[in-house]
């Protein structure tokens, strides 16, 4: 049986107010994988997230993505989150005033009347948050909150996980969702991500440190330089970055040219 | 019938008997001002030989007045003869004369704002008129209300039912000689709300009127007084919206409030007349005097305001904290989008000792609107220990927008203490962004976000108005994001 692909990129290429950032990257994530991301500050790790997630302000310049093989795109943000794209922020931001649970239950039901499935109403979404808590043993003082509003930095990551757990995607992409957490709070987030898999959705984990792939194990390693997929390999890649630096990679292949 | 429905239609024939329909059966003012329109007014109304009296000294006094020029906000000159002040002017040629020439923009509008579909029929041909749609359960429970002590009714009612209060406090917080509008509308005044609610009684519920203009070539000038005596507790509703006009129309208010020892008042205001179009061709002019008198003891004033509609407003609700320890407060949201313009604000007047006041305003700017906050803190000699909270937010949608902060602060002694914070900021990309990146879309995340903005204010409204306002904000920023 052949693996199904979620997700396709194809020689893209992306870049922002005339800079080029992504200079052709081509990935494909199969359903049921675990895919990582690495590379050094600046290399288009976030903005090969942006671009997936639909952020506007980026012009592709080339290449084409398919996701489920549709174009992914043509679509708006709004609808590649409802049809299951997930971007777990580097930066969550705040919304002053919004509460964290309304913000969850309206974007929850975006998801549910997009599958044509009935809204849930407030009582039956606190249980499903009650449930999808325990996963993550997040305070549930946080989800009274405005959302992002004051949380610290782990807080704010493990919300962005918590998220992930209530919207269920099929395709979650998670931008250095270690930072900034504890070595604890690192082992209770991977944990849940962990959960979440599944073998019909895919997740792709963009990561500086060898350490959360100790978590959360990835089926395949790239190392993104300078807008270009420059290395794929197996989880053990992680590793040998780790010892031997981006240098060891950049060297290798400039000798290889 | 029910009861209930019965007062419903007493309440409708009570407000059209001293508003405008009655009127446009008998006869309508010709457009123009001058003492005679005054006596006319006042006769029309059967008003006793004082109310006339004050009304023409009023008159003489506005006529010395120049017209304000200080405030934040560009208009031409309004042309005071061509307002017919008692009037129901004939149906233009053009006027819609049925739904299906009614600007279906207009009918959407009514939808979204979940007014009845019946009164989008009135609107139609003869009876544009003036409807005065009030969705008030004031007057519903007017008999129960009665049974407390409770007077609510009609300004001209009150005239003749109750002139010895009528008497005692018209004038006695906004004078006559306050201001351009306020001498305007104390000249020509037609109607309003008059509500007392006597020594140590709370009031078992919320009183509330909704304002509607209907009448072109009109202008409207309505006058509310409220006195809270001793111990005495009322929160109040006001609404208002108006139909589309290319026309601006001018809407001068008065309204008066007064607390006597430990009374409290709770004034709120969710406020839509009509804006004018994307190009700033129509809207009604809302000129509007509200002030509290914290007459008593431990009084308190609340004013809680939402203005999304209007073409130019302007209006400082206010308090003067007179009695020892009482408290003023004024939570405010102000929207303006297109072309709308907004100066509006509260003054804090403290005079008594231990006095505390607190002002939160919201303002909101879309399309190329200008929005201005502006509020005087007052504290004087006599005010030892005195305190004022402020706290000004100004959010920005879009690059063509203004947001102004013009605040005035006097402190008159040592022991009193005010501390105002102010902020400005733009609605994030970051932030629709992130709402996108959930599955909400980008109308839906300004929504959102600007309800979160304004929640400090939205949760001093009673809840039936706080979902209205809510809904409101929706449709007034549409189309605010491209
Ligand atoms: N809006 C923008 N305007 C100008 N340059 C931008 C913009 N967004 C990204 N860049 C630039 O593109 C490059 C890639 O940025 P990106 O955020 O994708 O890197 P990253 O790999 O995620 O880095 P980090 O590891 O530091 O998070 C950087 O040089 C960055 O400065
Ligand atoms: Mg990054």
């Amino acid at each position: 049986m052949s693996k199904q692909p979620i997700l396709e990129i194809k020689n893209l290429s992306a870049g922002v107010e005339g800079k080029q950032i992504l200079k052709g990257v081509s990935l494909t994530i199969n359903a049921g994988e675990v895919h990582a991301v690495m590379g050094p500050n600046g290399s288009g790790k976030s903005t090969l997230a942006a671009v997936l997630a639909g952020r506007d302000g980026y012009d592709i310049t080339g290449g084409e993505v398919l996701y489920n093989g549709k174009d992914l795109l043509d679509l708006d943000p709004e609808e590649r989150a409802r049809e299951g794209v997930f971007l777990a922020f580097q930066y969550p931001v705040e919304i002053p005033g919004v509460n964290s649970t309304y913000f969850l239950k309206a974007a929850l039901n975006e998801v549910r009347k997009h599958k044509g499935e009935q809204e849930l109403d407030a009582i039956e979404f606190l249980a499903l948050v009650k449930d999808k808590m325990k996963l993550l043993e997040l305070k549930d003082d946080l989800l009274k909150r405005s959302v992002n509003e004051g949380f610290s930095g782990g807080e704010k990551k493990r919300a962005e996980i918590f998220q992930m757990a209530i919207l269920e995607p099929k395709l979650a992409i998670l931008d250095e969702t270690d930072s900034g957490l504890d070595i604890d709070a690192l082992k209770v987030v991977s944990n849940g991500v962990n959960k979440l898999k599944r073998a019909d959705n895919a997740q792709l984990v963009i990561t500086h440190y060898q350490r959360l792939l100790n978590y959360i194990v990835p089926d395949f390693v790239h190392v993104l330089v300078d807008g270009h997929v420059v290395k794929s390999g197996g989880k053990e890649l992680a590793l040998e970055l780790e010892a031997k630096g981006y240098d060891w990679i950049l060297k290798r292949e400039v000798a290889s040219v | 019938m029910s009861t209930a429905t019965e007062t419903i239609e007493d309440l409708v024939k009570t407000e059209y008997k001293y508003g405008f329909v009655t009127d446009v059966e008998t006869e309508s003012t010709p457009p123009g001002l001058s003492e005679e329109t005054i006596r006319h007014i006042s006769a029309k109304k059967n008003e006793p030989a004082w109310l006339t009296d004050w009304r023409i000294k009023a008159f003489r006094h506005w006529q010395t007045m120049p017209e304000p020029t200080w405030q934040f906000v560009k208009y031409p000159p309004i042309d005071f003869q061509a307002i017919s002040y008692f009037s129901q002017p004939k149906p233009q040629a053009n006027a819609p004369k049925s739904l299906d020439e009614v600007d279906p923009k207009l009918l959407e509008t009514y939808e979204k704002l979940g007014i009845p579909l019946r009164e989008r029929g009135r609107l139609a041909g003869v009876a544009v008129d003036a409807i005065f749609d009030s969705v008030s359960v004031g007057t519903t429970y007017r008999e129960e209300l009665a049974k407390k002590g409770i007077i609510f009714c009609s300004f001209s009612e009150a005239v003749h039912n109750h002139p010895d209060l009528v008497k005692k406090y018209l004038g006695s917080v906004v004078p006559y000689t306050d201001n351009y509008y306020a001498a305007l509308n104390s000249a020509v005044f037609t109607d309003g709300s008059f509500c007392y609610i006597p020594k140590g009684v709370k009031c078992p519920m919320e009183l509330s009127t909704y304002f509607r203009i209907n009448a072109a070539k009109s202008g409207q000038f309505e006058r509310t007084l409220i006195v809270a005596d001793d111990g005495a507790q009322v929160s109040y509703l006001e609404g208002c919206t108006a139909p589309m006009r290319d026309e601006n129309q001018l809407h001068a208010a008065v309204v008066e409030l007064v607390t006597h020892n430990d009374a409290q008042i709770k004034y709120s205001t969710v406020q839509n007349w009509y804006p004018g179009d994307e190009n700033g061709v129509g809207g009604i002019y809302n000129f509007v005097t509200k002030r509290g008198l914290c007459k008593g003891k431990n009084s308190r004033i609340t004013w809680t305001q939402v203005e999304t509609g209007s073409a130019i407003t302007w209006k400082y609700p206010s308090c003067i904290l007179l009695g020892e320890g009482s408290k003023g407060e004024f939570y405010s949201v102000a929207v303006v989008n297109n072309m709308q313009q907004a100066d509006t604000g509260t003054k804090m007047i403290h005079i008594g000792k231990n006095t505390k006041s607190t002002i939160i305003s919201k303002g909101i700017s879309a399309g190329r609107g200008q929005n201005s906050y502006r509020g005087l803190v007052e504290i004087r000699k006599s005010a030892t220990n005195s305190r004022n909270f402020s706290q000004c937010d100004s959010m920005l949608i879009g690059a063509k927008c203004g947001a102004h902060t013009f605040p005035y602060i006097e402190v008159k002694n040592t022991s009193s203490s005010v501390e105002h914070e102010a902020s400005t900021s733009k609605i994030g990309e970051d932030q629709i962004f992130y709402c996108n990146a959930r599955g909400i879309a980008t109308q839906d995340a300004v929504n959102m976000i600007v309800n979160g903005f304004c929640k400090e204010v939205f949760k001093e409204l009673p809840m039936e108005f706080a979902v209205e306002a809510q809904k409101l904000l929706g449709v007034s920023l549409e189309g605010s994001v491209g």
